[in-house]
């Protein structure tokens, strides 16, 4: 990207939002944050846009690339979930928990199953080193069948045993007759930031921990 | 015929200029084999900066690896327990799994190491070294210094076993405070128990500004020998053009099996990961047998690609 600067002369600061319902949540913590982007708001197809007066440069990605757009440097800071961190373990900072798009990550299974620990468990997931960590820790031999959507159905067809994915209400689990057997862990969004534009841009990142109330500093 | 600087790549370029400046401050030219047998990888398989080894079986049987890592190698193949600080520096490929592409890549660093009786000077001197390299680089750099034993002592006033200090050392890497807040909450301690080691993870900046607080916070946790150590680190930068390039940061942390006391990480604006890494690392040294402490750093030039020929190299 070119190199253009705000009013101030200083450089923008990147951020990779989460395209959709989450990330218009999130514009609007960092506009009263003051961060504020009025082009966002036009309903438009641009997925770029700039407010030299506020010093800031907004991107709109897929939520599962956040976190590589700011650990590859594209983006200085950018809103993950917590799903997307403890999957990829992008080498970047975790600044805060924003405390929305809340949800966890579970193992579900059909009702009435039974497991049986004397056999392998096979588990279909979107979420390979979540899965394989979980089980690790209590010892237990697993499959893992990766797949890349519909996992709910995996069960249903036999295709496995039990699913690990993310729950929000559950009413796509009920709707398929599967149920929460185990909770692995909250999921909630983050704000993330590269480990090198936090220091080279760091006022900037401040100025927006504090006013999203972080307590960061 | 004199050299034509001209006709190097960036890489190539960088590689000699660093090799000059460390060859100036008297450090000697270590050259290694290319091959390793990966008993050394896999005994020290943490150390290494990411999974994964390319092996294969020599004439005589015997498994080796291409090298993945260069200290390993110096650290076994070095006379150990002398009485001089020995003064290494090396230019070496090595052969990674990079996780960003999936697959091997070959990467060339630039570094030093001292072994020896390394001492609060020599930590100064190498410091120091870390900062004109990357001075050389380019003007908008940051050195960030910590320090692990303080880091080390404080996770300890919160930590459990060993599985539960890890995963905080993590979490202070990414100044992640509310996991580790989460952390002990779930281990079921009091709240507010982790405030001096998240008062620690706050405290970064330049050292001037940030010094006397963490001396407060060691002087209060019973660790002033490392604020100390720290403190007499950074000194050696007060003054100087430099100082304005120091940053002291908590997050840039080691794994403590193998390194101890000063750590360090440099920056250079504009490149997303660390380009200089580096630290004491008498814990590896014991872990090898040996007698010598020890600390280092290396430059990783692939991550210098992106570092304009016109704007850079000062």
């Amino acid at each position: 990207m070119e190199e253009r600067r705000n009013r101030d002369g200083g450089s923008f600061l990147n951020v990779a939002l989460p395209k959709g319902r989450l990330g218009e949540k999130v514009y609007q913590l960092f506009a009263a944050a003051g961060f504020e982007c009025p082009a966002i708001l036009e309903n438009s197809r641009k997925l770029i846009f700039e407010n030299p007066e506020t010093g800031v440069r907004y991107f709109w990605v897929k939520p599962s690339d956040v976190a590589i757009y700011v650990a590859r440097g594209a983006a200085d800071i950018g809103v993950a979930g917590k799903d997307i961190l403890l999957e990829y373990r992008p080498d970047v900072y975790e600044l805060m928990d924003l405390g929305i798009g809340k949800c966890r990550m579970a193992v579900a299974a059909p009702e009435g199953y039974q497991d049986d620990p004397a056999r392998t468990l096979r588990v279909a997931t979107k979420f390979a080193r979540i899965a394989r960590d979980y089980y690790a820790g209590m010892g237990r031999d697993i499959d893992i069948i990766h797949l890349n959507g519909s996992i709910e159905i995996a069960p249903i067809l036999g295709l496995s045993d039990v699913i690990v994915d993310i729950v929000e209400t559950g009413t796509t689990l009920r709707e398929n007759r599967l149920e929460v057997r185990e909770t692995i862990v909250p999921i909630s969004a983050r704000l993330i930031a590269n480990k090198s534009g936090f220091k080279f841009k760091r006022a900037a990142v401040e100025k927006l921990t504090a006013g999203l109330g972080g307590v960061e500093k | 015929m004199e050299l034509n600087l001209e006709v190097m790549d960036q890489m190539e370029r960088i590689g000699f200029l660093l090799r000059g400046l460390y060859h100036e401050h008297g450090f000697v030219r270590y050259r290694m084999s290319k091959f390793e047998e990966y008993d050394l990888y896999s005994r020290n398989k943490d150390f290494l900066l990411s999974e994964g080894v390319i092996t294969f079986t020599d004439a005589n049987g015997r498994l080796m690896a291409l090298k993945p890592d260069v200290t390993l190698s110096i650290v076994l193949h070095v006379r150990d327990g002398g009485d001089e600080l020995q003064k290494l520096y090396y230019h070496e490929n090595v052969y990674r799994l990079s996780a960003a592409s999936d697959g091997f890549r070959e990467e060339t660093q630039v570094g030093v190491e001292c072994m020896g009786p390394v001492d609060g000077k020599t930590v100064q001197e190498v410091l120091k070294l870390a900062e004109e390299s990357l001075r050389l680089l380019s003007d908008r750099y940051i050195l960030e210094i910590s320090h692990l034993d303080l880091l080390s002592a404080l996770v300890d006033t919160v930590a459990t076993d060993d599985g539960m200090r890890e995963r905080i050392l993590r979490c202070s890497g990414e100044k992640n405070l509310h996991g580790i807040s989460g952390i002990c909450r779930e281990a079921g301690l009091a709240e507010g128990a982790e405030r001096a080691l998240l008062d620690l993870l706050r405290t970064y900046g330049p050292p001037r500004t940030v010094m006397p607080r963490i001396r407060k916070i060691a002087e209060e946790n019973g660790c002033e020998a490392s604020a100390r150590e720290l403190g007499q680190t950074a000194a050696a930068f007060m003054g100087t053009p430099a100082e304005e390039h120091l940053w002291i940061d908590f997050s840039a942390t080691g794994d403590l099996k193998y390194y101890n006391g000063i750590a360090f990480k440099g920056f250079l604006e504009g490149i997303p990961d660390p380009v200089l890494s580096g630290g004491q690392y008498d814990a590896l040294m014991r872990r090898m047998h040996r007698k010598d402490r020890a600390i280092g750093f290396a430059v990783f030039l692939h991550r210098l690609e992106r570092l304009s020929r016109e704007g850079a190299l000062n």
